[in-house]
């Protein structure tokens, strides 16, 4: 077997740690408070509602950062409709 | 009485979203529907668009906008989980959902149980994954339709007995008939019209109705005075807008537990498996929490419902106020009737979306596990296409039975216990990506303590509140945690989220049996996969062909 073992099936970056910082959002006490009201929310609400860009930041990083690292021959198909021309590259 | 103006908006909405159901089919089509790649998957080639709306509209389904401000009205702070749930969720799913991604188009597996059978070479552990996958989804299905028919009879539509079901049945049968026609592309084209109108109601309703209600800070104010009283069933306050001792770790667990479990439903997996390529799902990772904002601050309108002084409406079929029917009364009181129109049938299409990919989903499995599996082991791709075919409609009106025939809160239940279910198939599916050190055997040895540990500890939950005496929620009191007799944690009144439990438990039990298979040297199968599987992306050689190409 060990004969056509490939490349390590397991690639590492060292940005893929960002997708931890969002996890520390699990830590309530932190936020478990009223004080200090934002526009009669509590901060319980708002401060949470502030993780939601901090998540999106750290996956578009590491987006960025790895994009385009499978493997990947240009030959794609083209039959894909215009409006999900998203999908080129 | 019924609700003329909102029923025909509701109709007229329901009818354009049906015609496109049906068109759905000829929308942009490869090969011919009868191959599973192209009825189960869409052909595997949606892009960035199609995707976020295809998978946005199956993980924030209607039940979840219905179901996560019922929570904040009726327990406050500790339904707002919903929040930290989506947006760990992603950066916890990016690596492993890419990995699944690769392998699945390198080997053409449809569902998770094909990996795992591939992976292992076992035909039991995937029989298991895939089994799970069927318990857990058809209660969810079923609630789909418990958010669907709150609007209904929100609308007036709310008759006693079977008649008072009939609505609902009609709206199903549409469902299942173009569902049966078009395949995967169905839900995918009527999830743009859904999360439109999502998105526009929930937009007008947090800037318009706190307005009307004297702003952020009296509806706090008054959800606060509101859980404070204690409720006549238990003598304690129903909850309250700060989460207590006793329910941080619940609110954490059950918020990291529902993260880790979504990508194991076959319905999540269903659309990611569906897109065409390794940067697609990347792009959509960062674009889908926009959808959790939406979800937060539907979650307050829970609130805003407390402040407007909404009571949920008795069902008439079951007798019991139905706390799910609360957003459908507050658009009802607070809206012109045109506009609670759009706002239901925003819901009731928000319905129909997940209710037919997760039907799609569990046909897959159905097909592609057991019925190849065990039944016709020649099937071909046709014949196979023609089974799933046939096996949505069996799924869905067995949702319809379900709702139909069995007190509704039993479906709640079983979507309950689903989570915790599925939840035991991390091991096998998840870690599985990443290595194959844990050993086939002590996967399956691992599902069975998970399964039977999760279900005795939802036993023992009980809930005051709703008279019951047995699977009251998932919410465990360290107190009656026990492993054979012995109570670690006695006394402690702190709540913790069964599944988690379970899980845990379930890791220890595949870690243990698998050091001890290994050291007894037992075959761990065949691995029909390679590294490199991992990380092929789209126009790689690797790729096996989709159905289209086959039948140029």
């Amino acid at each position: 077997m060990a004969a056509h073992k490939e490349r390590s099936g397991f690639r590492w970056s060292p940005w893929n740690l960002l997708l931890l910082v969002p996890l520390l959002m699990l830590v309530t006490p932190w936020f478990n408070s009223t004080d200090p009201v934002v526009f009669g929310m509590p901060f319980f609400y708002w401060s949470q509602f502030l993780w939601v860009p901090v998540g999106v930041v750290c996956v578009l990083l590491v987006y960025l950062r790895t994009k385009g690292d499978g493997e990947y021959a240009p030959d794609v198909d083209e039959r894909v409709d215009d409006l999900d021309e998203g999908a080129r590259r | 009485m019924i609700q003329w103006v909102q029923l025909s908006v509701f109709v007229v909405l329901f009818l354009v979203v049906t015609v496109m159901g049906f068109v759905a089919s000829r929308w942009q089509r490869g090969g011919a529907l009868n191959h599973l790649d192209e009825w189960g998957l869409g052909g595997r080639k949606f892009g960035s668009w199609i995707t976020w709306f295809l998978v946005g509209g199956d993980l924030y389904t209607a039940y979840t906008f219905v179901a996560v401000p019922a929570l904040m009205f009726g327990a406050g702070a500790l339904g707002f989980y919903a929040l930290p749930y989506t947006v760990v969720l992603y950066p916890i799913v990016f690596l492993p959902v890419l990995r699944m991604w690769s392998v699945s188009r390198v080997h053409g597996y449809v569902t998770p149980a094909d990996f795992v059978r591939g992976r292992y070479g076992s035909s039991l552990l995937a029989f298991l994954v895939a089994i799970t996958g069927i318990v857990a989804t058809m209660p969810y299905i079923a609630l789909q339709l418990v958010g669907l028919e709150a609007v209904l009879r929100t609308m007036g539509l709310n008759g006693t007995g079977i008649a008072g079901h009939l609505p609902l049945l009609v709206a199903f049968v549409i469902l299942a008939v173009y569902t049966y026609q078009s395949g995967l592309r169905a839900p995918a084209l009527i999830a743009f019209v859904k999360d439109i109108l999502i998105y526009l109601v929930i937009l007008v309703a947090v800037i318009y109705l706190p307005a009307k209600f004297g702003g952020w800070s009296a509806i706090f104010g008054a959800a606060s005075d509101k859980l404070a009283q204690p409720s006549p069933a238990t003598g304690k306050p129903a909850g309250s807008i700060l989460l207590t001792g006793n329910n941080q770790l619940q609110y954490i667990t059950l918020a990291l537990g529902s993260a880790l479990a979504l990508f194991l439903y076959p319905h999540s997996l269903t659309g990611v498996l569906a897109s065409r390529g390794r940067d697609v799902l990347k792009r959509n990772m960062v674009a889908l929490p926009a959808y959790s904002l939406l979800l937060g601050l539907l979650a307050l309108l829970g609130y805003v419902a407390i402040a407007a002084g909404s009571k949920p409406i008795t069902n008439n079929a079951t007798g019991r106020p139905d706390t799910n029917t609360i957003i459908p009364v507050l658009f009802d009181g607070q809206f012109p009737s045109w506009f609670a129109g759009i706002a239901f049938a925003a819901i009731g299409i928000g319905a129909l979306v997940p209710a037919a990919i997760m039907s799609i989903a569990a046909a897959n499995l159905w097909t592609r596990n057991i019925y190849k599996e065990y039944l016709h082991r020649s099937a071909t791709p046709h014949q196979e296409a023609r089974q799933a075919k046939l096996a949505s409609l069996v799924v869905k009106f067995g949702a319809v039975a379900f709702v139909l025939f069995v007190d509704p809160q039993f479906s709640i239940d079983l979507q309950l216990i689903g989570g915790v279910i599925i939840l035991q198939t991390l091991p096998a599916v998840a870690i599985a990506l990443y290595t194959r050190w844990l050993h086939r055997w002590a996967l399956v040895a691992s599902w069975l303590v998970g399964m039977a540990y999760g279900m005795y500890l939802l036993y023992l939950i009980p809930n005051p509140a709703a008279n019951k005496a047995h699977f009251g929620g998932s919410a465990l009191t360290l107190d009656k945690l026990t492993v054979f007799g012995w109570h670690p944690f006695a006394g402690s009144q702190v709540q913790i989220y069964v599944g988690f439990v379970a899980l845990v438990l379930n890791l220890v039990v595949a870690v243990v049996v698998s050091a001890v298979l290994h050291a007894l040297k037992v075959g761990n199968g065949v691995d029909a996969t390679r590294g490199g599987d991992y990380h092929a992306d789209e126009g790689s050689k690797r790729l096996r062909p989709v159905a289209d190409v086959l039948t140029q």
